[in-house]
Formats: structure tokens, C-alpha cells, sequence
């Protein structure tokens, strides 16, 4: 008769020690399972309340009859009689006893110091960029990227305080400025904001390419620079043009620059060198003075939903581009 | 063209890209000389220790100091629950190419590029009028939460600084081998062991280096506080969490635009400048310092 098999216990108990240690560890990693995914949602949860809460306050503008006859969208776009004898203008006036509500002078301000801003700093962020993944010496790169991020860590509002004592004087000493804070100064300060995003993104989309295209051009002769330019450069074309996108959303979205060094007067002028008004710095000039529910505060609202959708658009078309790049050099890549 | 001027041009360009870099470097250095220059004179015992006087040309900035630390201490304790909880979801617990990992990673990346004035707006908007509103009509009827105040200001940096948390976790988490949960898991530790003992402690350097970048962000930030809780002056420190509060950044930006004697008050304003970017660059160095630590532990 063979010996009886003895019930041996699964190896997972014996180890946790008892058979009820089973369940109840399931139950905890349940648990843990659910409160994880639960948290997950807070990121999501977070953007649909940004959009959801500010168009709520926002809304006001388009259902209360009152607000919308004093900011219709004709007066919010479109040239409006504003003094007798005079042409009809696009004037941003809310505090005033007839509001003024052309929003125009605020896009084209955010426009014109959001282009300085990029002008600047996207062939130097570029051209560093290249240096840093195709010439610079290993040490050197290693230097490079964390004062890169030094300067990304610099709060904007310091950056603001620099163009306002000592960047004005500069600028209008050596270019004779008929006016100290203007958007060519607003926008010089904020190129300092968003290099470091050029920067960053543009080494990232150099830095994978693959060596072996390198190898391949400097075999068949080509130098460092032909390298870089005929190579690398149209190789990470899209990331490239990804960063300028990203740049030019976060130039648009820069409060406390623009409040500082702009001059904030809201023109209508095709100058850089008149002061300007943006569109997020007229959201933190004003919204301290205004009443609560009223239509100048939906108005400043209605901005936000402005930029917020501006600043998704921007931010979909830079992530679809790099998406489209990584997945070439995938295909690429393949043997 | 011959090849030794193709390579002649080559450095010449070469050295073009070298300069840019050159200029991006000599931008932090004016700044930095800048403030270095003209706010080390204001440094001073009393600098640290007392609040503004009245018309902001003497006395210091410690209520700014104060109201600055409290409030990014209350961003740190509400991002970095949620903030690490998302990681591991995404790294440990979702499948890579899931619908809701992916709708969760859009939703952060878009999180990142929301302007701060824009957060300012929600903060108003949700935590202030709508939360705040709530609570006080919970109460009673008084008016406590429903204005501007430090844990508002505190809520709103938290949502901001959501994605700056998730990406250093999720760096951090990947760093872990994955030889050590397999290890933890082979030994018959539950998934939720593994993550409690193992991968969560092997990711606590890099957690760290998340947080501390986000109170270096949180600390900075103005546009968003300005509209949910910031004091213009305020010698007195917040007492509670529905008090408004003095505030570094914002404290320059007044000092810089807002002072009666903007001349007389630079001395003050220099000074401000240069402990909040020293604030700021001491918690970036310290972020580098952790990361680079972490990845030697991790790899040796």
C-alpha cells in the first residue's frame, strides 16, 4: 500500500504564514490597484474642471442679456463708433462709462511679444541645441543641459523685475526708444523664458537620431557641420518645429513678464517698439479691480477659455508631431 | 570646394552654434550678476527677521519668507499623494498602451502647457467661488472660504505642479530594475508588498527630486496666487488656512511696480530678488544633486 500523500500547502502561503494570509493580501492589493487608478483620474479630472469652471464663469457673457449687449460679438471683434466724427475703432476699454471691449488689441499685443519672443529664441535655442548634441565636448554638454535648466527655473516674475530696472535702460539707450517698457522689451525678457523649452525639446529630438546616420555621412566625407545640417537637422525637423510650437504657446500663456515690462497699454499698432497689452496680463492687471458676476469679470473669464483652447491646439500639434517622428525612426530602424 | 575649406567652414559654423550656446549662458550670468550685485548690500539680520515697513523702502521680507514656505509646504502635502499614486498607476499598474493610461498621459501633458494665469482663473473660479462658497453656505452663511486665501493658493500650485510630480515619479520608477520586483514577487509578496517595500523605496530618491522641483516651481509662480490669495501687504502672518498671505514673487512684482517710491524702495526690491532666485537655484541644485545621486545608487 503506497504511503499516503501528505496535503502540502501551496508555496505562496507557507510564506506568508497561515492560509488566511491569502485573501486578506488580495483584498490589500485590490485595494491598492483601485486607489491608484482612482488618483490617476485626478490628472484627467483636473483639465476637464480647468476648461469646465472657467467657461462656466465665462458663460455670463453669451446667456445674461445685459452682458451680451454690452459685449456682443461685434464688439468684442469688430471696429465700434466710439466718439462722434471719429472712424469706428477697436478700443479695450471695460472700465469706462460706455464699455470698450475690443479683445483685437489684446490678441495683437500677445501677438507681436509672443513673435519677438520666438524670433529670439528659437535660433539661439536651436543653434545651442545642435551645439550641445553634435560639437560640444562630452564634459561641456554635461555643463551645458543643467544651467540650461537653471535658467528654466527662473522665476518669471524675476525675469519681469530684470526687464524693468535693467534691460529697459539698456534697450532704449542703445536703440533710442521713444518708449522705456514696449514689446520689444517684453518679448527680449521672455525669449530668456523660452529658450531653455527650444532648447531642451530640440536636443532631445537631435540627440535621437541614430549614431549609425552619422557614421554614414562622416564615410562618405561629409563634415561635422554638413553632418549637422543635412543629416540631423531634417532628421529631427519635426521635433524641431515641435519645440518652436511649444515655445510659442508658452510665450502666449507668460503673465508676469508682459505685466511687468510691456507697458500694457492696449494700441492697435503694427510697431514693436509701441507699448502693448496681452492678453493673459490684462487677465492678472484686472481682475483684482473687478465685481464679482459682473461683465468685465466673464469678459476676463472669456480670455481664459481663450487661451486655455489656444494653448490645447498648440500643445495637440507638437505632441502629434513628435509622436509622427518617433514612430518613423521606428519603422526606420528596423532591420 | 575643397575639403580643407569645407572643413574650414565647418568649424567656422561649428563655432557659430558654440556662441549660442555662449549667449543662453551669458543671459543667466547678467541676470544672476544683477541681482547678486544689487541685492547683497540689503541682506541683513533684519532683512530676514522682520516685515515691510509702510512704504516699502525699509524693514524686510519675513512675512513673505513665511507666508512662501507655508504655502508650498501645503502644495507638497496635496500634489504628492495624487502626484505619486499617478506614476504607479502608470508605470506599475496600467498597460502600456491602455486607453486610460493614454488618456491620462494627454491629459498631464496638456496639464503642463496650461498657462499659470489660466490656473489663477480656475483657482478662482473652482476653489474659491464654487468650493469655498459651498463650505460657507455649509456653515452658515458666513464669509470664510469664499475669498481668496492660503489653502486655495496652495490647492491651485498643487494642480500646477500635478505634472512636474508624475514625470520625476515615473522617471524615478522606471530607473528601478525590474529584477527587484520580479525578486519581491518570485518570493510571494503580493503586488501591493512589492510596491509598499520595494519599488516605491528604490524611487524615493527621484520622488524626492519631484517634489523639491515642484516647490522650486511653486515658490516662483505669481500669476497663479495673485489671484487666489496673495496679501499686498500684510505684517502680520496668516493664522489660518482662509487667511491671505505675503508672497516672495509677489512681493517683487509690488516692490518692482507698486511701491510709492519705487527709487527708495529698490534696495528692498534687489534684496527680494536675490533670496528668491537664490531659493530657487539652491532647490534646483538640490534637485540635480538627488537625481545624479539616485541614478549612481541605482546603477552601481
Amino acid at each position: 500500500m503506497p504511503d499516503r500523500v501528505l496535503p502540502v500547502p501551496h508555496p505562496r502561503r507557507l510564506l506568508q504564514g497561515g492560509s488566511r494570509a491569502r485573501p486578506r493580501g488580495a483584498l490589500t492589493d485590490k485595494l491598492v490597484e483601485l486607489a491608484v487608478t482612482a488618483a490617476a483620474f485626478v490628472g484627467i479630472a483636473a483639465v476637464v474642471l480647468i476648461l469646465l469652471f472657467i467657461a462656466k464663469e465665462a458663460l455670463p457673457l453669451f446667456l445674461d442679456p445685459a452682458q451680451r449687449s454690452d459685449a456682443s460679438l461685434a464688439k468684442l471683434f469688430l471696429p465700434q463708433p466710439w466718439r462722434t466724427g471719429q472712424p469706428d475703432a477697436l478700443i479695450w476699454q471695460p472700465v469706462s462709462q460706455v464699455p470698450k471691449v475690443s479683445v483685437v488689441p489684446l490678441l495683437l499685443g500677445t501677438l507681436k511679444v509672443s513673435s519677438v519672443a520666438v524670433a529670439l529664441a528659437v535660433p539661439v535655442g536651436v543653434a545651442a541645441a545642435l551645439f550641445s548634441s553634435e560639437f560640444a565636448p562630452r564634459w561641456l554638454r554635461e555643463l551645458l543641459k543643467p544651467v540650461v535648466e537653471l535658467l528654466a527655473g527662473v522665476p518669471s516674475v524675476v525675469l519681469g523685475f530684470f526687464a524693468l530696472t535693467t534691460l529697459a535702460t539698456a534697450l532704449q539707450d542703445s536703440f533710442e526708444l521713444p518708449y522705456r517698457l514696449n514689446a520689444l522689451l517684453a518679448g527680449v525678457a521672455m525669449s530668456l523664458a523660452i529658450v531653455p523649452i527650444v532648447f531642451t525639446v530640440a536636443e532631445d529630438a537631435f540627440t535621437t537620431v541614430p549614431g549609425t546616420w552619422r557614421e554614414a555621412s562622416f564615410a562618405l566625407g561629409g563634415t561635422r557641420w554638413e553632418t549637422a545640417v543635412r543629416v540631423v537637422l531634417p532628421a529631427a525637423a519635426p521635433g524641431v518645429l515641435g519645440a518652436c510650437v511649444l515655445a510659442f504657446g508658452r510665450a502666449a500663456g507668460e503673465t508676469m513678464i508682459v505685466l511687468m515690462a510691456s507697458g500694457n497699454a492696449a494700441l492697435v499698432s503694427g510697431s514693436i517698439v509701441d507699448p502693448a497689452r496681452t492678453v493673459a496680463a490684462t487677465i492678472a492687471a484686472e481682475m483684482g479691480e473687478v465685481v464679482v458676476g459682473g461683465m468685465h469679470y466673464s469678459l476676463l473669464f472669456f480670455l481664459g477659455v481663450l487661451l486655455f483652447i489656444f494653448n490645447l491646439v498648440l500643445n495637440a500639434t507638437a505632441g502629434a508631431w513628435v509622436r509622427a517622428r518617433v514612430r518613423r525612426r521606428e519603422g526606420a530602424g528596423a532591420p | 570646394m575643397t575639403s580643407q575649406r569645407r572643413h574650414a567652414l565647418s568649424r567656422v559654423f561649428g563655432g557659430l552654434t558654440g556662441a549660442a550656446a555662449a549667449l543662453i549662458l551669458l543671459g543667466l550670468a547678467v541676470i544672476l550678476i544683477d541681482a547678486v550685485g544689487g541685492g547683497w548690500a540689503a541682506l541683513s539680520w533684519r532683512f530676514f527677521t522682520e516685515g515691510p515697513g509702510e512704504d516699502f523702502t525699509q524693514g524686510g521680507i519675513f512675512p513673505a519668507l513665511y507666508g512662501t514656505a507655508v504655502l508650498t509646504l501645503l502644495m507638497t502635502v496635496a500634489v504628492l499623494p495624487f502626484g505619486v499614486a499617478t506614476a504607479v498607476y502608470l508605470h506599475e499598474y496600467a498597460r502600456p498602451a491602455g486607453r486610460l493610461a493614454r488618456l491620462v498621459r494627454a491629459a498631464i501633458h496638456n496639464l503642463a502647457g496650461v498657462p499659470s494665469i489660466v490656473f489663477g482663473l480656475f483657482g478662482l473660479g473652482f476653489f474659491v467661488h464654487t468650493v469655498g462658497g459651498s463650505l460657507d453656505a455649509a456653515a452658515g452663511g458666513g464669509l470664510t472660504y469664499a475669498q481668496p486665501g492660503l489653502l486655495w493658493a496652495a490647492l491651485t500650485l498643487a494642480v500646477l505642479t500635478l505634472p512636474v510630480v508624475i514625470v520625476a515619479t515615473e522617471e524615478a520608477l522606471r530607473a528601478v530594475p525590474q529584477e527587484l520586483r520580479l525578486a519581491s514577487l518570485a518570493l510571494g509578496a503580493t503586488r501591493a508588498q512589492t510596491l509598499m517595500r520595494v519599488t516605491l523605496p528604490g524611487a524615493l530618491p527621484g520622488i524626492l527630486t519631484g517634489a523639491v522641483l515642484a516647490v522650486s516651481r511653486g515658490a516662483g509662480e505669481v500669476a497663479p496666487v495673485l489671484l487666489t490669495g496673495v496679501a499686498f501687504f500684510m505684517p502680520e502672518l496668516p493664522d489660518s488656512l482662509a487667511s491671505e498671505f505675503m508672497h516672495l514673487g509677489y512681493h517683487t512684482y509690488v516692490l518692482a511696480t507698486q511701491a510709492p517710491d519705487v527709487d527708495a524702495a529698490r534696495p528692498m526690491l534687489y534684496g527680494t530678488v536675490l533670496v528668491l532666485l537664490a531659493l530657487t537655484f539652491l532647490l534646483n541644485l538640490l534637485a540635480v544633486v538627488l537625481r545624479s545621486r539616485a541614478r549612481r545608487r541605482l546603477s552601481a
